[in-house]
């Protein structure tokens, strides 16, 4: 193998590591901070409008880390800086 | 077959500028929204129509959903943050439409929005308590903490337009993905998914901005 493909295919597998573990992390995460907002909206249910709220904003804090292994996944497969360093 | 491009295609260029595709939808979407509102406010009546009320009730979400957090007067930030709302949730959903390209899913409009996001919560933080107020914010609980709110400012807004972006690009990537290896209907669930995910996603953008601005005023208590 010459080195362009090592770094292809090294890519490929990277980026996929990427998405799954970067994928697990939030989905546990985001499983939790569901569940206890519909615990505490079934023990209050008069405050569900500032849980509901604070549950939103929170899922996104949380989900942009997956979306942050996501934008890394697709540098490493179209925007690859290490290939361009390969063929000079 | 053609390939669908899910990233920014440069239409022409004047000079260095380069107008992309996703550059001319947002003009598409500004002309949308200007028509809307112009016909909205045409014929305004105590008794409201169907239109004028369907208006009324995006205004109203809008406005108590921006008096509920912040904690000075709604109408600093209402015209500003209800326009940007308004603007992403329509850019957002302005991918479904055949032919035209979602505008978010291109990393220079989400950080256009980001910025536009950074300058409001200085402005309005130096517009409610003064310059000096405004910098005091910085030292709270203890000076140790300044470099980290440096920091804070800076990788919060780039996590602001990293945020919308990865969302809208990705919901693209999934339909275009799937309509190349299966059929023409199978995207349409994803689609839907999709529209959910570019409300609650201009939704957030606004609401987190909300709070940065809510998080620059030292509430006296």
């Amino acid at each position: 193998m010459d080195a362009k493909t090592v770094v292809i295919s090294v890519s490929i597998i990277a980026a996929a590591f990427a998405m799954a573990i970067g994928g697990y992390g939030p989905a546990r995460a985001l499983g939790k901070a569901l569940t206890e907002a519909l615990d505490a909206i079934a023990r209050q249910p008069e405050a569900s409008d500032r849980i509901m709220r604070a549950l939103f904003v929170g899922m996104a804090l949380i989900e942009s880390i997956a979306i942050y292994a996501f934008v890394i996944a697709l540098i490493i497969l179209f925007a690859n800086p290490l290939i361009g360093y390969i063929l000079k | 077959m053609k390939i669908f491009n899910v990233f920014p295609e440069t239409i022409f260029s004047i000079g260095p500028v380069h107008i992309t595709d996703t550059v001319i939808t947002t003009w598409l979407v500004m002309i949308a929204i200007i028509t809307i509102s112009y016909f909205a406010t045409r014929k305004l009546s105590v008794k409201p129509s169907f239109f004028q009320e369907i208006i009324e009730a995006v205004f109203e979400a809008i406005e108590v959903t921006i008096k509920d957090i912040l904690p000075v007067e709604p109408w600093l930030v209402i015209p500003v943050l209800g326009t940007l709302w308004i603007l992403i949730g329509f850019s957002n959903l302005a991918g479904l439409i055949p032919g035209l390209k979602t505008p978010t899913a291109d990393l220079n409009t989400t950080f256009a929005f980001a910025l536009i996001s950074f300058s409001m919560t200085h402005v309005i933080g130096i517009a409610t308590q003064g310059l000096k107020g405004y910098l005091m914010h910085y030292k709270e609980p203890t000076w140790l903490l300044l470099p980290f709110h440096l920091i804070a400012e800076v990788t919060r807004t780039i996590a602001l337009a990293v945020r919308l972006f990865g969302n809208m690009l990705s919901g693209d990537m999934i339909t275009i993905i799937l309509l190349g290896i299966v059929g023409l209907l199978v995207p349409v669930p994803f689609s839907l998914l999709h529209i959910i995910i570019a409300l609650i996603q201009a939704y957030i953008f606004g609401v987190l901005t909300l709070v940065f601005i809510a998080g620059g005023i030292r509430t006296k208590s």
